[in-house]
């Protein structure tokens, strides 16, 4: 299990990467290597050249863009995601759901871009930007083109990316105010790839001038259960606009998940027992994510109280 | 054809210049070129742990590396971490606690505990087993690899307070 013969060159600007990439048929990007590696080594992939993207600057660092959403370069590691400060207070999703991917040692090389472009069908981080609309930055030979995730998906380890074009950037805009989450994951053992997760958003309005909160923005996204990550509008849509969730709104989006999906059976996991998971999975997350937004709700309320107590 | 790169790094402390192949995975750069054995080599494709070492700072697979890629990094292996004589303090608590006994895994082991009780507060058992998740033992069942660990973080709790 040793790879074959390759070439290979560090790029020191994008553009050198994609004249590299451009160079030679056969070329592939080396980013983390976490998952092109075991495919080189299993020599499932001969590629003639390996271009390395680890060491271009304009790829690192997550950066705050105006408005309260952040960029992040896609050479950007698993761990800096997990730990950074800036996603902890804007996107506390990211960095719960990370702790899901890989283990340490892991993480500590792949990148965002990696698993990305990688497109594991179980991988974390598509389904994580999926749910929170990240657009992505594409270079090629003709230049720029900013991209939505769903249409950067097109399936199982399938993506639009060409060849000899470069995923260098996310861009996550900020979540709507008075948002909530819940993150759920089911794997074989802690680090493996997901047999099923599950990812809620709620936001809710603001209940101005006493009238009364509402759902304004609802997001519901799957993985493990699909070819790609997956949203579900028609269950979005039933919650936006409702004030209160009841155990049979609950079940009906549920439902509406399980029969949107199409999982497959491999040597994990039977496609039947993935849809109960996704079912049971998404009731759990659903209700996590209501009672959450109602937690908030309740402490906002008591802060407004206790702030008319000190104005007495 | 086979192509030929210049790569110069410390491993251990001391610095070494070598030409290898691109294919050449830092692993068996560092068994087969550096004849650092203590670095194991199980499954290669990042499964079992055995061939983790310290690189930068940070644990990872040598086996998902190639030796070009170490080109100008810092790195230690098992014959790095400690001397008979002067254990390093995780290694102390392996022998303490019997946390080996064939001794395959352990390197791998012991590069993957440094860094976990580096980033994490471990402050559960479950904590340390999702943390040795990624490294396969055959001999010992881990309960004496979550006991060594559980021993490296309750003295540092001590040393800090
Ligand atoms: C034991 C193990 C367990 C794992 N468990 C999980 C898990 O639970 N969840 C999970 O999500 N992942 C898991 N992974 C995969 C890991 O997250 C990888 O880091 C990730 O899938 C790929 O990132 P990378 O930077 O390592 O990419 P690489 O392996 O370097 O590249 C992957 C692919 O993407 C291409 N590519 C890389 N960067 C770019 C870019 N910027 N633009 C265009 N193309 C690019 C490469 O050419 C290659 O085809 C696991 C891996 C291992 C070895
Ligand atoms: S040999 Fe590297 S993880 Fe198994
Ligand atoms: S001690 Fe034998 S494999 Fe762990």
């Amino acid at each position: 299990m040793k790879p074959a013969i390759f070439d290979y060159e560090v790029a020191t600007s994008i553009e050198h990467a994609v004249r590299l990439l451009s160079s030679s048929d056969n070329s592939k990007i080396i980013a983390g290597g976490q998952s092109l590696m075991p495919i080189i080594n299993f020599r499932l992939l001969e590629p003639s050249l390996l271009v390395d993207i680890t060491r271009l600057p304009d790829l690192q660092g997550i950066k705050s863009t105006l408005g309260g959403g952040i960029s992040i370069g896609a050479s950007t590691k698993h761990h800096e995601l997990e730990t950074s400060l800036l996603i902890k207070e804007r996107f506390p999703l990211i960095s719960d759901a990370m702790k899901h991917v890989a283990h340490l040692a892991i993480r500590n090389k792949g990148t965002i871009g990696g698993s990305l472009s990688h497109a594991d069908p179980a991988a974390e981080l598509p389904l994580l930007m999926l749910l929170l609309d990240a657009v992505l930055h594409i270079t090629g030979p003709t230049g720029l083109r900013k991209i939505s995730v769903k249409e950067f998906l097109v399936g199982a380890l399938t993506t639009i990316l060409e060849d000899n074009e470069i995923l260098t950037r996310i861009d996550i805009p900020s979540l709507p105010k008075r948002t909530n989450f819940a993150f759920n994951e089911l794997s074989q053992r802690a680090g493996d790839l997901a047999l099923c997760a599950v990812g809620v958003t709620i936001s809710m309005s603001s209940g101005m001038l006493g009238r009364t909160k509402k759902i304004k923005d609802a997001r519901i996204g799957l993985m493990g259960v699909n070819d790609t990550a997956i949203r579900i509008s028609e269950a979005e849509n039933l919650l936006i606009g409702r004030s209160s969730l009841d155990s049979s709104i609950i079940d009906q989006v549920a439902q509406i998940c399980t029969s949107t999906i199409s999982p497959n059976t491999d040597l994990h996991a039977s496609a039947d027992f993935r849809r109960h998971l996704a079912l049971q999975m998404t009731k759990k997350t659903l209700t996590e994510a209501w009672e959450k937004a109602q937690a908030s709700k309740t402490s906002e309320n008591q802060n407004k109280e206790n702030q008319s107590e000190e104005n007495l | 054809m086979s192509f030929q790169k210049t790569i110069t790094l410390k491993v251990n402390g001391v610095n070494y210049t070598r030409t290898v192949e691109p294919r050449l995975l830092l692993s068996d750069f560092i068994r087969e070129d550096l004849l650092l054995t203590g670095t194991h080599v199980g499954c290669e494709h990042g499964i079992c742990g055995a061939c983790t070492i310290t690189f930068n700072g940070d644990s990872i697979r040598s086996c998902l590396t190639l030796a070009v890629q170490a080109d100008g990094a810092e790195i230690t292996t098992v014959e790095g971490m400690g001397s008979q004589e002067n254990m390093s303090k995780i290694q102390q608590k392996f022998q303490e606690h019997h946390a080996l006994q064939c001794g395959f895994c352990t390197p791998g082991m012991l590069a993957t505990c440094e860094d976990m009780v580096k980033k994490y507060p471990l402050t559960s058992e479950d904590e340390i087993r999702d943390g040795l998740s990624g490294n396969l033992c055959r001999c010992t069942g881990y309960q004496h690899i979550v006991d060594a660990v559980q021993a490296v973080v309750k003295e540092d709790k001590r040393d800090v307070s």
